[in-house]
């Protein structure tokens, strides 16, 4: 029987990272895109980097950010929150690379929204956040679902910023794709083929529920009397 | 007094500045795209805030830039329908109605004024349906029931008819005026429009770059528009520079005529105007030879283009629209206009 838990630690770091990109992207997208020219270029260029960066680029900041002996680092261990070499900091990672993804799909939606629908709806005697979670975010859902899925796949494919925080260790911090390279480095071939095709089962599974969902919302167009 | 607003507007290097009052009445601002009605508009209902100035509707400040007040648009009572209706994706029609009626908690009340609203309008039959299975007309209908069961003490309309074929403008045009009729308050019409204008609205004000003229009677400002952004706004076809040479005549540089003016003409005049269909071959007063250039036919009516003797070969020349009927056997040598129809511009 082969041991489950990197599918299993896998699946919590994208869940927990894309819970925090879903949000945190679409505060920072509902920001940036109302900022004036100027300061939006400059925050679109940070927020944008660990999209076009190597993983391990990004891998390498965050271990400046959150190794034992910086600030942050030491800061969060004495708390009780050790990122380098545990789990948590697959969350981490996954946030770091993940992010972009959101912040970008939801820029653009939100860029695209028709201010009449806001300002109508504030004629209306609407309070700012009813007008925020049920037409902004209603309006831009496609943009917003399209978003938190590429997250998702992004954060549960995670491999370079990933090893470098949080290495490998079986039944530890061992994921699903850091598996399949140890088991390939170690000649394990058939258990590399294994956690290959767990890989491809999940992503197929999203992108399944990804063109069902947007299927359902077609449907209803002409409804009959 | 029903709304007062006098506001100042910078932003780049256009300016904005409007100031007038609305009674309960239809009032219209009249004025090409982009010349900052829209923007009148925002301001009054709270979207865009003013450099300075004051609105007041019906006692209740809105803004006051000396007390430092800037209401919400939440709290202003002020019902803004936007030239795409801006109707709510996800949400059947009745829906989009019930948003307007947050004040109401009671469920059972909520929904017998929405029911009354659909009935008001007749669009029960479409209640369940969502915007994009609507028509023009429909989801006009729809923004205005999601507005006026809010009860707002002012009604502002964005260009309402321009996103609705012609064949049906006219129709509702009517339709709409006899439904706001009823309704008692405050209405302002932003169009640039003048047969919407001049059907629609009690009083216009014509705006040009920011700038907005004093208000006026409909009828008035279309008989004597006083400014050349009045006059090509009311769809004056002619305009030229003139000079004051007598107590009722104008010299014309561009066509070498003096001209017989019905009203007295004050110093500072700039220009006259006269609309295309005030020429008269029949005409004894203002008549002057004329030669035609090209002739277009339309389904009821004639264009002519042509220019006066004398007239410099560079200027434009001059349009000439009668009716079908009144087509003469041979081109007229001359064209006369009546005095009065001569417009003043200053």
């Amino acid at each position: 029987m082969t041991d489950l838990f990197p599918l299993w630690n896998s699946l919590r770091i994208a869940a927990i990272s894309c819970v925090i990109v879903f949000f945190a992207g679409i505060f920072a997208a509902y920001k940036v895109a109302r900022m004036p020219r100027v300061l939006k270029g400059i925050l679109d260029v940070i927020l944008t980097l660990p999209m076009v960066l190597p993983p391990t680029v990004c891998g390498y900041f965050l271990l400046l950010v959150f190794g034992t002996r910086r600030p942050v680092g030491k800061f969060l261990a004495e708390m009780g929150v050790k990122l380098v070499m545990n789990w948590p900091g697959g969350v981490a990672a996954a946030v770091a690379v993940a992010f972009p993804l959101m912040y970008r799909t939801a820029r653009g939606a939100f860029e695209s929204f028709d201010e009449d629908l806001a300002w109508s709806a504030q004629t209306l005697g609407l309070s700012n956040t009813w007008i925020f979670w049920r037409v902004r975010m209603r309006a831009c859902r496609q943009g917003i679902l399209a978003g938190t899925v590429l997250a998702f796949a992004r954060a549960l494919g995670e491999y370079g910023a990933t090893s470098m925080l949080i290495g490998y260790t079986p039944g530890r911090t061992a994921t699903v794709s850091t598996t399949v390279y140890q088991l390939w480095r170690t000649n394990d071939e058939s258990g590399a083929f294994f956690w290959v095709m767990v890989n491809l089962a999940i992503s197929a599974a999203v992108l399944l529920t990804v063109n069902l969902l947007e299927r359902r919302e077609r449907k209803p167009k002409w409804r009959l009397k | 007094m029903a709304l007062e607003v006098e506001i100042e507007k910078r932003f780049g290097s256009f300016h904005l500045r409007a100031a007038f009052t609305c009674e309960k009445e239809f009032l219209g601002i009249l004025g090409a795209s982009g010349c900052g009605k829209s923007m009148t508009l925002k301001c009054i209902a709270g979207i865009e805030q003013p450099d300075r100035g004051r609105i007041v509707l019906d006692g209740r400040v809105l803004y006051d830039s000396d007390r430092k007040i800037h209401q919400p648009p939440q709290k202003r009572r002020v019902g803004y329908l936007f030239q795409h209706y801006a109707l709510f994706p996800g949400m059947t029609a009745r829906q989009n109605i019930l948003c307007g009626l947050q004040g109401e908690k009671d469920r059972r009340k909520r929904e017998t004024r929405g029911d009354e609203m659909l009935d008001l309008l007749q669009i029960r039959e479409i209640a369940s349906l969502r915007p994009g299975q609507l028509s023009g007309g429909q989801a006009q209908r729809v923004a205005l029931g999601r507005i006026l069961v809010n009860e707002p003490d002012l009604l502002m309309l964005d260009e309402p008819f321009s996103a609705l074929d012609t064949h049906l403008r006219l129709k509702l045009q009517t339709e709409l005026k006899k439904l706001l009729a009823g309704y008692g308050r405050g209405v302002l019409l932003v169009t640039h429009d003048r047969d919407e204008a001049y059907r629609m609205c009690d009083r216009i004000g014509v705006m040009e770059q920011g700038q907005m003229d004093p208000v006026k009677k409909t009828k008035e400002l279309f008989a004597d528009p006083e400014t050349r952004a009045a006059a090509v706004l009311t769809g004056c076809k002619n305009l030229t520079a003139a000079v004051r040479t007598g107590e009722r005549e104008v010299f014309i540089p561009e066509w070498k005529i003096h001209l017989t003016t019905g009203k007295p003409v004050r110093d500072g005049l700039k220009a006259i105007g006269i609309r295309a269909h005030s020429f008269d071959p029949d005409e004894p007063t203002n008549r002057f030879p004329v030669r035609i250039l090209q002739e277009t036919e339309e389904p009821f009516e004639w264009i002519s283009e042509f220019r006066y003797g004398e007239q410099s070969p560079d200027s434009p020349a001059v349009w000439w629209r009668y009716a079908r009927e009144l087509r003469p056997a041979a081109p007229p040598e001359a064209l006369g206009v009546s005095p009065e129809n001569v417009l003043l511009l200053y």
